[in-house]
């Protein structure tokens, strides 16, 4: 037999055995696209935390990063000073420095009076440490006493900030301070907060009466154009104290990710989800390959005594698997594309649809096949021709 | 005249030690090319299995059984598997692919055949399904078939590969008289013109007459 009649004619007979009961093959590729929406849903809340838990480091605007050697991740640092921060800006290559304070704080709804936490974001307007257009464009504003901008991705139970802002409607309290929103911005929400407040770094030692201007969270470093960051990076820890970091721009995101990757629980979280939900869909694509093969068995003890070999019925029930797994992948798909936009809508997290991920699933789905069918193949066994007729 | 099916001294049982249950005794049996021979007797005698051993579907472990020069008893997969191709089977019940219209039925069986395009199997296939009277039921699923259509077709599909032997176990059980005699008849006049020769077991009486040599099969003993 040729190469090509060799998958092409056991691969055939299962497509035409697959089309032949419409409504168990409906029922089939239900239990794939099952499958496949919940681990699209799982890897994509996954990507979401690791991208929403990255997204203020993406946005910051310098070339190195000091960071305390306790801080695990932005949202709960540790202080050091200021002092250290300013020992850089004695390199020939450092252009400036400057210190950015964070901290979670209780912000008030400006319509229910309820409180919730966020991040809030202190530093000079004028070193724009954030590369976001909308801050940038209110430095003069937030130079003033008691004004803040409000991040708009923030969760809405701080409020419909936009509608509020154009009623005029700005005065509000965080940690019981009273401030006013002057303007908003995009920076997106992560797992460790639901919203995101920006201010000045005067304001945010008002606001944090307990704060001191010495004791910074991360000092942001930009070099003179042309010189070399890494260099920069190796003179600087050689002469800083050993309980900081100094990261660059792809280290502080990375060291920010690995951290919700690794840290927190979240990661093994999701992969267990994503196990389970292979693990649900390689049961019911088995159960499906099964009676699929019970129901055959006649007509394959039939072709076995006209002379078939067993490898043949092996191939028909790898091609089955295959087909399954590409009819359920493919409304999975797109139904997982609708849910991820949905999900969108609802977390305020972004959850893109990358082309990595559409691979990762489809290997993911056509391996559940796979090992479904080679669960069911040993029904295959039964099919005696002696033993039927 | 060639010896198609030479069966010496063949024995076979089920089980073992005290539930040992032996169904053919010491079975002489010589077939030559081209003949038609009916194989008779209660059920329970053993006519199937010495058919499923005939058509290297069981495999036998005492005497000798020679089928199209091939020793088939101790044989290997492989040998039967070879065996089986050269063999058309027809089956008590049709045992037609679901799935497949009678013509796509018919070609299962030249999918083995290689040097067969797909156009000349499914012309050979609807070729031999008008010889047995379908011109009509081409396209026609097995449900949508009766059952004397149905085991024509199964006819076809015995048939259409050019077998040397064809073995039909009961082809007539699941069949009116009528169709029975129809479908036999079909059978007989098919391998006449091909020279096949054919082994038929049956314990229907009714179409014994198609057969140039009758042979009875009681408590494992040939009479």
């Amino acid at each position: 037999m040729n190469p090509y009649n060799y998958f092409y004619f056991p691969g055939r007979l299962a497509w035409r055995q697959l089309v032949f009961d419409k409504t168990k093959l409906f029922a089939a590729i239900c239990g794939v696209l099952f499958a496949c929406v919940l681990v699209f849903m799982q890897l994509g809340f996954k990507d979401s935390l690791y991208n929403s838990a990255a997204s203020a480091p993406l946005k910051m605007n310098g070339d190195l990063f000091l960071m305390h050697k306790q801080t695990e991740a932005m949202w709960r640092p540790t202080r050091f000073n200021r002092s250290e921060l300013m020992r850089t800006l004695g390199h020939p290559d450092v252009a400036s420095a400057y210190p950015m304070y964070l901290s979670l704080a209780q912000f008030k709804n400006i319509e229910t009076q309820t409180k919730r936490t966020l991040m809030v974001y202190g530093y000079d307007p004028d070193a724009d440490l954030l590369a976001v257009e909308a801050i940038i464009e209110k430095r003069t504003e937030l130079r003033l006493k008691d004004t803040a901008l409000f991040d708009e991705s923030s969760r809405p139970e701080f409020g419909p900030m936009r509608a509020l802002l154009d009623a005029g409607k700005n005065s509000t309290e965080i940690n019981d301070y009273k401030l006013k929103i002057i303007g908003l911005f995009r920076l997106g929400v992560s797992f460790a907060a639901d919203g995101n407040v920006m201010t000045s770094d005067q304001n945010f030692l008002r606001i944090f009466s307990d704060r001191r201007a010495d004791q910074i969270d991360i000092g942001i470093i930009k070099v003179r154009p042309g010189s070399d960051v890494k260099k920069v990076q190796a003179d600087l820890k050689s002469r800083l104290n050993e309980f900081v970091n100094i990261f660059t721009y792809d280290e502080l995101v990375q060291y920010e990710k690995s951290y919700w990757e690794n840290t927190a629980p979240i990661g093994f979280i999701f992969g267990f989800g994503t196990i389970m939900g292979l693990v649900v869909g390689m049961v019911i694509v088995y159960q499906i390959l099964f009676t699929d093969i019970t129901n055959h068995l006649n007509e394959f003890a039939t072709l076995k005594a006209m002379g078939y070999k067993h490898g043949y019925f092996i191939r028909v029930v790898f091609a089955s698997a295959f087909f399954l797994a590409i009819l359920g992948f493919l409304p999975g798909f797109l139904m997982s594309l609708g849910l991820y936009r949905l999900a969108e809508s609802q977390t305020f997290m972004p959850m893109p649809m990358t082309p990595h991920k559409v691979f990762t699933v489809f290997l993911f789905i056509l391996s559940m096949c796979a090992s479904a069918g080679l669960l069911a193949m040993r029904k295959l066994k039964a099919a005696s021709p002696a033993d039927m007729f | 005249m060639d010896k198609m099916i030479e069966v010496n001294d063949l024995s076979f049982s089920f089980g073992s030690g005290e539930l040992k249950n032996t169904v053919l005794k010491n079975v002489d049996l010589t077939i030559h090319a081209g003949e038609i021979v009916i194989m008779t007797g209660p059920s329970g005698s053993g006519k199937t299995t010495f058919l499923t051993i005939i058509g290297a579907l069981r495999q036998a472990t005492e005497g000798h059984v020679c089928v199209i020069g091939q020793q088939l008893v101790n044989s290997s997969e492989y040998a039967k598997v070879k065996i089986r191709q050269q063999i058309g089977y027809i089956f008590q019940q049709h045992n037609l692919l679901k799935s497949l219209t009678a013509v796509q039925n018919v070609a299962m069986a030249l999918e083995m055949h290689p040097g067969l395009s797909e156009t000349q199997r499914l012309q050979r296939s609807a070729d031999m399904l008008c010889s047995v009277g379908l011109d009509d039921r081409l396209y026609y699923k097995p449900d949508q078939l009766s059952g004397g259509q149905r085991q024509r077709v199964s006819i076809a599909r015995a048939l259409v590969g050019k077998p040397k032997i064809v073995l039909a176990d009961e082809p007539t059980a699941s069949l009116d008289k009528h169709s029975g005699q129809d479908a036999v008849g079909v059978l007989k006049k098919l391998a006449k013109e091909a020279g096949t020769t054919i082994l038929l077991v049956t314990h229907d009486y009714r179409i014994l007459d198609i057969a140039d040599r009758i042979v009875e099969l009681e408590d494992g003993i040939i009479k």
